[in-house]
């Protein structure tokens, strides 16, 4: 009896510590500094509507758009996921045929892997340079824009995610799409 | 090769900042000698552990005590979640968890292992994952640090243990909090969410609607990583954008992942007074570490074997699926965070398990078998303590000398103790693992055919049984003989292998001193080391080789077959 009613003051103190304190200071610092990433990056349009959250892919299918990898949650943003496939699974062999077909890709312009592959979160907002740059003549000629000036527009939009660390660019689908929007309305 | 070259910055980096870590761990766990601002923070801690918190426990009052707390812990625990859709802080409107669910998971929490059968954002009220899964996410390692300072003190020849109340208190308040405070505001600051607010609703620019779930991820997240928890906040862990959102807090994580284990063996050496025994057992955990990178890194090089026989894909080295594109290439963090995590019994994730090349996806396997490469915390040094037993008896039958370990002979009665720990855990898993494999229980939840299969079902009872978390996802394991199974699997995995080790150290402290003469085993020797690697080698190796030919092993050799 003893022993549970020292165990009860210590969880009770635990609790009112690591629980209700250590959130509460948490909450006040995020909330203070980086309100906007701390209530999920959120992008707002000009008439004050959510367009989506700038980590978290969502799904594109318009050729006048640049598309995200292919999401085995369908861009589930409350309930997301990965195939959690085999990389020897034929089930992956027959998703990338239907990604073959869907970016017209041929053996002479092979499809960049990762547009092939999903992410483990089925909302991995970015993609390599190179897959933007593989999709510009599609989303130019929906446009009716020549591919210099879409590849000029992913250029400006690429970065190292881990500077020197990281060898390849990428670009967020998402933030590109938005810039296509507001540049070539 | 920047996968290697991450690597090394990541866990030399790490062992540098354990230095000065490990000695405030130990002022933390261990106040001994003068410490006089400390005095007031010590009588607070007894008084609130009441009558009791000045007692001096002797292994199995300490045990108890032990036992006591985290029953309570589980109790309290279950409630909650159990009653979460009549509960406040719940804006998404969570209802009811299904029974076993909730079993399953307050075990999980419980034993420090966050194997997840549900999704948290599908599943979770945030008051379920804070004052539920986050409470314990402290106190459940809390629990691992203090069972290892009572060893240390065992072993240190002092009479009694400590208090396990008072010790939980130090490694919860002193150790745990202001680490997590600091990170996570690191996190916060990286563009982790932190916030009570439900989840968004958005008009993506096509039009359609997209709910996307956020909640006080930054917090969790902190805890989770530094107690080798590893439970995610959102279902699939840290591949999310919110629970790791750059190639910053990918590498802060990683980074998190190791540093508390590591301290745990400073900690050890400087208790029990032996630093440069301590150094030897943390350069042995660096070469297994460093072997199973290598290893993981290498085959995950390997282009996605399912696009081999397409041309209109490029074969580019490494194998995207399940990886993220901002933590760089995919051979790089994706390989090295799972052997991070499954070496230390974290068991986040930041990148799918279930999709990683065959053999990448062994050597996380391989982390838990073994599971003294650092390990949890606290309770990795444990485990290496029993193979530490394991090897000075072989080391003394080699050489014809009685064993001895610390000036204190090791016997029959200590060697059954630790042969029964390391038995234990390969008893669950395979055990387990053949069970499933046979019956309708395991197989009917499959994700995959074939070897890929039986991987599944044995990886899921190795993160069970090495209260590790993690898993090959694809596996359908919210069903009632998963969640039973592999509940009571943590639950007894976890107090066997620090009861039994409690024991042989109550056992030792009973003994004599012996006299060290030029004949003594030098346990912080290089000797030692290679004998100690070669015990931990040979173990694992005999027990677990066959189930691995069975799966990873055998999935390897058809698709080398095949290309």
């Amino acid at each position: 009896m003893q022993s549970l009613t020292a165990s009860l003051r210590v969880a009770l103190v635990t609790i009112a510590v690591c629980v209700v304190g250590y959130t509460a200071v948490s909450l006040g610092v995020a909330q203070a500094f980086v309100a906007h990433t701390a209530n999920g990056s959120l992008i707002t349009a000009a008439d004050g509507t959510i367009v989506g959250s700038r980590p978290i892919a969502q799904k594109f299918t318009d050729h006048r758009y640049f598309w995200p990898r292919p999401s085995a949650v369908d861009y589930d943003g409350a309930g997301a996921g990965g195939s959690n496939a085999s990389p020897t699974s034929t089930d992956l062999t027959e998703r990338a045929r239907s990604l073959i077909a869907l970016h017209g890709a041929t053996p002479e312009k092979p499809l960049p892997a990762e547009l092939a592959a999903a992410s483990g979160s089925g909302l991995d907002p970015h993609i390599s340079e190179r897959a933007a740059l593989y999709q510009a003549e599609r989303v130019g000629k929906a446009r009716g824009l020549s591919i210099a000036r879409i590849e000029a527009l992913v250029r400006a939009h690429t970065s190292a995610p881990g500077g020197s660390l990281t060898t390849e660019r990428v670009v967020n689908v998402l933030e590109l799409n938005l810039a296509l929007d507001a540049d070539f309305r | 090769m920047d996968a290697l070259l991450l690597a090394t910055l990541i866990v030399g980096g790490t062992a540098l900042l354990s230095l000065p870590l490990g000695r405030y761990m130990t002022w933390a766990m261990d106040p001994t000698g003068p410490a006089p601002r400390r005095a007031g923070l010590e009588r607070l801690f007894a008084r609130v552990a009441g009558p009791l918190g000045h007692e001096q426990q002797g292994w199995k009052q300490y045990a108890i005590a032990m036992l006591a707390f985290n029953a309570l812990m589980f109790v309290v625990s279950f409630a909650f979640v159990a009653l979460q859709q009549h509960l406040p802080l719940n804006p998404d409107a969570k209802g009811a968890v299904e029974a076993s669910l909730v079993f399953n998971t307050v075990a999980s929490f419980t034993s420090n292992t966050n194997l997840q059968h549900y999704s948290g954002e599908v599943s979770m009220s945030y008051l379920s994952q804070l004052l539920s899964l986050m409470w314990l996410q402290f106190v459940s390692a809390a629990t691992g640090i203090a069972a290892l300072a009572a060893l240390a003190r065992g072993l240190a020849g002092r009479p009694e243990m400590g208090n396990f109340l008072v010790d939980l208190q130090r490694a919860t308040l002193l150790v745990l909090l202001p680490l997590a405070l600091i990170v996570a505001t690191l996190m916060a600051l990286g563009g982790v969410p932190m916030t009570l607010s439900g989840a968004a609703s958005a008009t993506t620019l096509e039009g359609v609607q997209q709910v996307i779930a956020r909640g006080p991820v930054a917090a969790f997240l902190a805890i989770k990583q530094l107690g080798t928890n590893g439970g995610g906040f959102f279902g699939p862990n840290c591949t999310h954008p919110f629970e790791n959102p750059t190639f910053w807090t990918n590498g802060l994580s990683m980074i998190c992942i190791l540093l508390v284990p590591m301290c745990s063996v400073w900690m050890f050496g400087r208790i029990v007074g032996r630093p440069r025994h301590a150094r030897l057992v943390f350069a042995v955990m660096l070469v297994l570490l460093f072997g199973k990178i290598a290893v993981a890194v290498w085959f995950e090089t390997a282009p996605t074997q399912a696009f081999a026989a397409l041309p209109e894909v490029e074969q580019v080295a490494g194998n995207f699926e399940g990886k993220e594109m901002r933590f760089g290439t995919p051979y790089g963090s994706g390989p090295l965070w799972s052997v991070l995590t499954t070496c230390t019994s974290n068991g986040s994730v930041g990148a799918m398990h279930d999709s990683l090349n065959p053999m990448a996806g062994l050597m996380p396997m391989v982390g838990m078998w073994l599971n003294a490469t650092f390990g949890g915390v606290g309770v990795g040094m444990i485990n290496m303590f029993v193979y530490i037993v394991v090897a000075v008896f072989l080391a003394g039958m080699m050489v014809g000398r009685t064993p001895e370990y610390l000036n204190r002979r090791v016997e029959a009665r200590e060697m059954k103790l630790a042969v029964l720990t390391v038995l234990a855990h390969a008893l669950f898993i395979l055990v387990g693992a053949a069970v499933f494999a046979a019956t309708p229980w395991g197989r009917d939840t499959l994700a995959n055919w074939g070897p890929h299969g039986f991987s599944e079902i044995l990886y899921e009872f190795s993160s069970a049984s090495a209260n590790n978390g993690s898993g090959f996802e694809g596996l359908g394991d919210n069903t009632v003989p998963w969640n039973v199974a592999t509940g009571l699997v943590m639950l007894l995995n976890r107090y066997v292998p620090i009861l039994l080790p409690l024991a042989i150290a109550g056992s030792l402290a009973r003994k004599r001193r012996t006299a060290e003469s030029a004949g003594t085993l030098g346990v912080q020797d290089a000797t030692f080391g290679a004998m100690l690697l070669g015990t931990i080698l040979l173990v694992g190796a005999l027990t677990f080789l066959p189930a691995a030919v069975l799966g990873p092993i055998a999935e390897h050799l058809l698709f080398a077959q095949q290309s």
